[in-house]
């Protein structure tokens, strides 16, 4: 095209660029001073839609990025590291799993049913623009205090926005975690993530390749939602945030059900040279990355996109964040192809565009150019920020000597089990349908990890999502270790090999240094874990600014995680099921109570240093379990967190139907630290041999030591407590069924 | 046996029903595209789970009008067995196919969950493998699963024995505790005046191996096996 070489033109009623509109598009004036370097003249609106896009915090990493590169992200099994549309894993057999985990906050703050639904969207059409068949959903939700007035509604508009999307998708929802804390109040989070499986030698990447090659526009039509969504996702929130509504997408799950079959219909032939989603910034980042990945340039026709409405222009149609859509670049002559089998799942189909080797990003509209930019410097010249930092100092260990034991034993579980945090989730993932595919074989509150079936095989997938923000936030090292360290155990306790992480760092404005050095300090510790552990990070995403009116989130680095068990019939849940099994408790109990949630439900204290995180010994724990549930020794496994000891056996008990007594080793520790306390790196294994458990643990060096055993229909704690299972069981799940039906 | 299985834009759980056939016969069943009128001669037909057309109109409403529901309303006239399963049993009640309806469950909310159901009837093509009054577990997975009918309609479905399964406690109880969604006098499937056609909301189809949710829904594929083959 021979425009190419002419400045754009200026389209009618096109306002001038002024400083600012510059700032309205969230760039800095030394960003926009940088955007005039680049371009070597004003840009027009739709160049500036863009760079502030592409340069917006969400697409570009700016702050973030400097650190990001401290976490490992190779091991031999790892095919795909950070960077591409999901991090890909190999599981054997020629098989690969393909995962992300993606932040979905302000829009599900703004309009939580859309907000959320369009989050499972988005991180959908991750996992399977690179090929795979999703086989699993998970979802990590933060709230507000239940006392706010705004966290029912949200709770109620999230979940049914993750199942009403999932549940059309027919991905079972498998897992997941949620928490409340009065840091959340005007900043909800919620992370989505999506575990697909594909063969090894059918991955479909980003990167452009061809000059003349079609590219090709496929899905739902460009309406006007979400219009600067990446933009309204990088700037704190205020009082008239609700007002960004308009800038919330809209999701259409039955849409995208066809484009996920049609796409994978169109895969199996060999047509396809690149395949990237329009997630955010839609068509421009797109468009953007395949070619920049590709060394290429790109001219988009942009009358051609297929329109919702009449009277768009190209700044609304290059900035749209509309749901549902794909970029595709064919190999020559395979339009028709695919052509045809869009049209058979009723999908838009257009060859809007073609790849040229002038590495520019040239926009036409009805033969006009308004648009022509650069691509290599936009990339090579986007700002990247290393943001002044304050490390967070070690709070003093709290004496658990200071801290007072119940006075009523019995209600001091009750209370625990029946606080929000630990209440059951019931209500919330039977409204996810975490069945279908009939592959499900550890089910929401059956273990610590879900597990699927790999189709057509006997493997299994575990996979888990994990945080415990109030250690973050106490101290950001401690807390980025030990949320690697509880998702690394998760996987551990149903007996699968922890494979791989993806991750979702949301935290507050990090133009804050003592923010900044929230980021840094998580990142310093989850980096640690996952080196020793051989956990590398293929996958991730970083969520800034979550803050309203200057008060930030508890800084929330969400693990998701994905193991593989060879033999899935080898696998274990926590459930307690059958009478007369030893119940071994692994690891060393030291009576850690500072940030513990008995601490904080039972003292209404938040304080002191969080347990230690020693990773040598948390692996060498973790093989032991995993050695001995895979020797067939176990009947069922629990790892210790939230609440400690009492909290996961009641949990085991209520779950299986099975009663169990135990009496305290003696020790040095107080009863309460013993049993609340949250010393990491320990599991409660159930078993038919314990003594077996007992010397295989002394030969491994590992502290084990036999509590008592299963059955009965009571939970016995000698000379301490003694509670009948259904009054467990209906203090744990009276609670948020309770709280949602309430009225105000 | 020789089966088919319906597919719509939106279907969704036509992977498992196939994969339970399979696993029961050995047999990978044909799949049948919404727009496909004239599809190969089967033993069965099968109405799977799913959104068909998003649902976005009364769920059912739409695929009761495609060019495959034409085929197997005549079909089904002719004795062909049916075989509706949760979105199948909202598409073929809307078809005529069946009576009552399916209304939004009463709570308003999507339910999965494992749920009980009493066998009614051992008597048909479907249910040959139960016995009378057993009690099984199999899951459910909908936002309308709600089944309605009025007084004379319910009062004939039980006089001739057209009602299949109930829901019910783990001990059989027919109450209100073991209705997941609000059917009227606990209706959890039922069946068309010849028992040829049978719909229901609950997934046997998701209950066929012990590891993914229990074995108690694959006595219906043997039974079917058993009478059509």
């Amino acid at each position: 095209m021979s425009l190419e070489k002419n400045p754009p033109v200026k389209l009618p009623n096109e306002p001038a660029i002024t400083p600012q509109i510059v700032a309205e598009h969230g760039l800095s004036p030394d960003e926009y001073q940088r955007v005039l370097a680049i371009m070597g003249r004003t840009p027009t609106m739709v160049e500036l839609g863009i760079f502030s896009a592409m340069w917006s915090e969400h697409c570009s990493y700016k702050s973030s990025k400097v650190w990001l590169k401290k976490l490992p992200t190779s091991a031999p099994w790892v095919i795909q590291g950070p960077g591409e549309n999901a991090g890909v894993i190999d599981i054997g057999d020629g098989q690969a799993a393909i995962f992300k985990m993606e932040s979905h906050n302000h829009p599900s703050y703004i309009e939580p049913y859309q907000g959320a639904a369009t989050g499972v969207g988005g991180i959908l059409r991750d996992v399977f623009t690179m090929g795979a068949r999703p086989v699993a959903n998970l979802n990590a939700l933060r709230f507000g205090d239940p006392s706010h007035p705004k966290t029912r509604h949200l709770v109620s508009g999230v979940v049914a926005g993750i199942g009403g999307y999932g549940n059309c998708m027919g991905i079972p929802t498998v897992g997941g975690e949620t928490n409340f804390h009065p840091a959340y109040n005007g900043n909800i989070l919620v992370n989505a993530m999506t575990v697909g499986i594909a063969p090894t030698d059918r991955i479909f990447y980003a990167a452009a390749a061809g000059v003349g090659n079609p590219l090709v526009y496929v899905g739902s039509k460009t309406g006007r939602d979400g219009i600067h969504g990446a933009t309204m996702s990088s700037t704190e929130f205020n009082e008239d945030s609700e007002s960004k509504r308009p800038t919330v997408q809209v999701g259409d799950p039955f849409v995208e059900k066809l484009l996920l079959e049609a796409c994978l219909e169109l895969m199996a032939t060999d047509a396809i040279v690149a395949i990237q989603d329009m997630g955010a910034a839609g068509l421009t980042s797109s468009s953007f990355e395949m070619a920049a990945k590709g060394g290429l340039g790109v001219v988009v026709e942009l009358d051609k996109v297929p329109m919702r409405e009449t009277g768009m222009n190209p700044y609304e149609l290059m900035l749209s964040e509309s749901q549902e859509r794909m970029l595709i670049v064919l190999k020559p002559g395979r339009e028709e192809l695919a052509r045809k089998i869009f049209e058979k799942w009723e999908l838009d189909f257009a060859v809007i565009g073609h790849l040229t080797d002038t590495e520019r990003m040239v926009l036409s509209w009805h033969g006009d150019i308004v648009g022509n930019i650069p691509i290599p410097p936009l990339v090579t010249e986007a700002p990247v920020y290393e943001r002044p930092w304050t490390p967070t100092p070690l709070p003093a260990v709290l004496d658990a000597a200071k801290v007072p034991a119940p006075k009523d034993w019995n209600a001091s579980l009750l209370a625990l089990i029946g606080s929000p945090d630990l209440a059951s989730k019931a209500w919330i993932w039977h409204q996810y349908d975490h069945l279908i595919m009939g592959n499900t074989a550890i089910r929401p509150q059956d273990g610590d990890a879900a597990l699927v079936r790999v189709p057509g095989g006997h493997k299994g997938l575990a996979m888990t999502s994990d945080c415990t923000p109030r250690y973050v936030q106490a101290h950001p090292e401690t807390g980025g270790r030990q949320a690697v360290a509880e998702a690394w155990r998760n996987i551990t306790a149903v007996g699968a090999k922890p494979l791989a992480v993806t991750d979702n760092m949301n935290f507050g404005n990090p133009q804050k240094p003592e923010i900044m050095g929230q980021f840094a300090g998580a990142i310093t510790g989850m980096a640690e874990a996952c080196k020793v552990l051989d956990f590398p990070v293929v996958s991730g995403n970083v969520s800034l600014y979550n803050e309203t009116e200057g008060r930030p989130i508890l800084p929330t680095p969400t693990i998701g995680a994905v193991g593989v068990i060879e033999d899935i019939a080898k696998a274990v849940g926590s459930r307690l099921c059958k009478a007369g099994l030893g119940l071994v408790l692994v690891g060393e109990t030291r009576g850690w109570l500072g940030q513990s949630i008995y601490l904080r439900e039972a003292c209404g204290r938040e304080e002191g240093a969080p347990p230690p995180v020693d990773l040598a010994v948390e692996r060498r724990n973790g093989d032991f379990v995993r050695d001995q549930i895979l020797q067939g020794r176990v009947a069922a496994c629990h790892d210790l967190s939230d609440g400690g000891l009492l909290v996961a056996l009641a949990e085991m008990a209520i779950a299986g139907g099975t009663g169990l007594e135990i009496r305290l080793p003696a020790s040095s520790v107080a009863p309460h630290a013993f049993l609340y306390g949250e010393d990491q790196a320990r599991y409660v294994l159930a078993s038919g041999s314990a003594d077996e458990v007992l010397e295989a643990a002394r030969a491994a060096g590992v502290p084990a030591v036999l509590l008592g055993y299963s059955g009965g229909d009571s939970l016995v704690v000698r000379d301490l407590l003694t509670l009948k299972l259904a009054d467990i069981r209906e203090a744990h799940e009276a609670w948020l069924p309770a709280y949602m039906n309430a009225t105000e | 046996m020789k089966a088919a299985v319906l597919v719509f834009p939106g279907s969704n759980r036509e992977g498992d029903v196939a994969q339970a056939i399979e696993l029961v016969t050995g047999r990978r069943p044909q799949m049948v595209w919404h727009g496909d009128g004239d599809f190969e001669k089967t033993d069965l037909i099968v109405v799977p789970g799913g959104f068909s057309y998003g649902d976005y109109l009364r769920c059912g409403a739409m695929a009761a009008q495609s060019p495959v529901m034409a085929e197997v309303k005549r079909r089904a006239a002719k004795g062909v067995p049916v075989l509706a399963i949760c979105n199948g049993f909202q598409i073929v009640t809307e078809a005529g196919l069946l009576p009552g309806t399916l209304m939004r469950n009463q709570n308003l909310k999507f339910v999965c969950a494992d749920v009980h159901l009493k066998v009614e009837s051992s008597q048909s093509l479907f249910t040959n493998r139960y016995q009378a009054g057993q009690v099984i577990r199999v899951p459910v997975a909908h936002a309308e699963g709600n089944y309605f009918a009025d007084d004379d309609t319910l009062k004939r479905l039980e006089d001739r024995g057209q009602v299949a399964f109930r829901y019910c406690a783990p001990d059989g109880t027919v109450d209100g505790t073991g209705n997941p969604n609000g059917s009227v006098r606990n209706i959890a499937g039922v069946f068309n005046e010849t028992k040829t056609v049978m719909g229901l909301m609950p997934h046997p189809e998701n209950a066929i191996e012990p590891m993914f949710g229990g074995c108690d829904g694959k006595a219906l594929f043997e039974g079917l096996v058993e009478a059509l083959t």
